[in-house]
């Protein structure tokens, strides 16, 4: 199988520290209180880093969370291409008062800008934010929404075949990026 | 294209039960936010055909399919072409004209249900057929014992009383052994199905203080309905006096469960149907979240694209 390591996990590590000051930069100064909220299922570790590291940066670590988007989802039982198969329905924890922050969303990989689409639903079932934010790791673009992401780890060209891995220690034991050529799978 | 149907409890292995109870337990957030309805299901058509009567069922189905956004249409057999001498055949074949995605019918035929999948392509969920299955209140049953007292497997579950009639029994018994439970029915020999033992994979008693080992006493309702001309017991005194699970039948720490609508003093006494250290009114109460995660589980299959899109699945079992 033809998987390419795009970014390893030194290059990791300080893709997500640049993120963390260009977050920290932005927001100082500003009214609003920053909270963080990571997307299932990468972007919850991702999101826990962040708040980590700004809070490292800034003596005070940001409110966090996780949304999951299954239920917002724009395909549920559409009809076509169903295997015996569920989306997994993650946890959903926004134990802050949404109102009354800026809210980070952060994800591992931006692509057709559906899940932020689904999430950016789901956040305002809980409430009315007064800003909302985009921080992804890699933006690998083919968008089939009008959705920009606020902050970027890493803009990486792709084919729609390919696919973009993303490992998190976290989850899969390692820090990394693997670029997945056209028929790999 | 067919959809994935539930219409027995032997229809969900283990895994499949597993992932129906971690998602009703993902909607009890969503029941606790201030904003109680998700747009999971819209634009799906969920129709309830309740041929039998029912408070519970319909009425948590209809709320579960609201919150989810989706379009229902409740139908009673009171009232509809039912009462003109419609088959439920023909009834299908109507209804399914209007593209529904599933069909929830509780009906008093057994099978009624597996009749009805054969004449339309929507899911059709068994809401109760007759003497036979039950499945959404097995999983709302094994969903109230693993929050309210731990994890199935290894759990003790006696079932007490008139099993031979029960479709909850069954379905419960099902959904008890494939979780590991291990299960006793506890009754009058006439009221037990025959050689349980062996069809089943349970243990049976007709002495009342069998049920001193058990973590969990569910308790069924005597179903004079189903009974015909009787002769199964010599009177309802005669069972409450035998086989009625009070207080003074219990040691502490047993948890006692009944499906409802109970009849005091009979199968139950009182003062214990009045007991809020029953999990009765919890079964009650998570009827809606586990009916949403069923109606999640047939209905919310992805799509090509999202399949593409990496989303992340958990595996069913086909019906």
């Amino acid at each position: 199988m033809a998987a390419k390591v795009l970014v390893d996990a030194d290059q990791f590590k300080r893709t997500v520290a640049r993120i963390a000051h260009e977050v920290v930069e932005r927001h100082a100064g500003a009214d609003l209180p920053l909270a963080i909220v990571g997307i299932h299922t990468n972007g919850v570790p991702l999101a826990a880093r962040l708040a980590a590291l700004i809070g490292e940066f800034t003596g005070q670590a940001p409110p966090l969370g996780s949304i999951d988007i299954a239920l917002y989802r724009d395909d549920v039982g559409v009809g076509e291409g169903r295997r015996h198969a569920v989306p997994v329905v993650g946890e959903t924890v926004l134990d802050f008062d949404i109102s009354h922050h800026a809210v980070l969303l952060v994800d591992d990989v931006l692509y057709t800008g559906r899940t932020i689409r689904a999430a950016v639903d789901a956040l305002f079932d809980y409430g009315r934010p007064p800003l909302v934010q985009l921080a992804v790791l890699v933006d690998r673009g083919h968008r089939e929404l009008p959705i920009r992401p606020d902050y970027v780890g890493k803009n990486l060209p792709t084919a729609r075949g390919e696919r973009v891995t993303v490992h998190l220690a976290e989850i899969a034991g390692t820090d990394e990026i693997l670029l997945e050529s056209a028929g790999a799978r | 294209m067919k959809r994935r149907s539930l219409l027995s409890m032997d229809d969900l292995d283990r895994q499949s039960i597993a992932r129906i109870l971690r998602n009703a337990y993902r909607f009890t957030e969503v029941m606790g936010r201030e904003n109680k309805k998700v747009p999971t299901l819209r634009g799906r058509t969920v129709i309830n055909l309740f041929f039998e009567a029912s408070t519970r069922t319909s009425t948590s189905f209809e709320l579960a399919a609201k919150r989810l956004s989706a379009d229902v249409v409740s139908i009673k057999g009171a009232g509809s072409s039912v009462e003109k001498g419609e088959s439920l055949k023909d009834t299908i074949l109507t209804l399914n004209a209007y593209g529904p995605d599933i069909f929830v019918i509780r009906h008093g035929g057994v099978g009624a249900c597996h009749l009805a999948s054969r004449f339309t392509d929507a899911a059709v969920l068994n809401a109760g057929d007759g003497k036979h299955e039950h499945p959404s209140q097995a999983l709302l049953d094994l969903y109230t014992i693993e929050r309210e007292v731990g994890p199935i497997d290894g759990l003790h579950i006696a079932i007490v009383g008139d099993v031979s009639h029960s479709r909850v029994a069954r379905s419960g018994i099902l959904g008890f052994t494939t979780m590991g439970a291990r299960v006793t029915l506890v009754g009058p020999p006439t009221l037990l199905p025959w050689r349980a033992e062996e069809a089943l994979g349970v243990e049976t008693s007709c002495d009342i203080r069998d049920i001193a080992d058990a973590d969990v006493v569910y308790v069924l309702r005597m179903q004079h309905e189903r009974m015909g001309d009787g002769g199964y017991v010599p009177s309802l005194r005669e069972y409450a006096s035998r086989f009625g699970v009070t207080h003074e039948r219990l040691r502490p720490g047993q948890r006692v469960m009944h499906a409802g609508p109970i009849n005091r003093g009979v199968e139950l006494s009182g003062a214990l149907a009045d007991d809020p250290a029953t999990l009765i009114e919890r079964q009650a109460a998570n009827g809606l979240v586990v009916r949403m995660a069923i109606l999640y589980d047939l209905l919310a299959e992805p799509s090509a694209a999202g399949i593409a899109e990496g989303v992340e699945l958990a595996d069913a079992v086909a019906a």
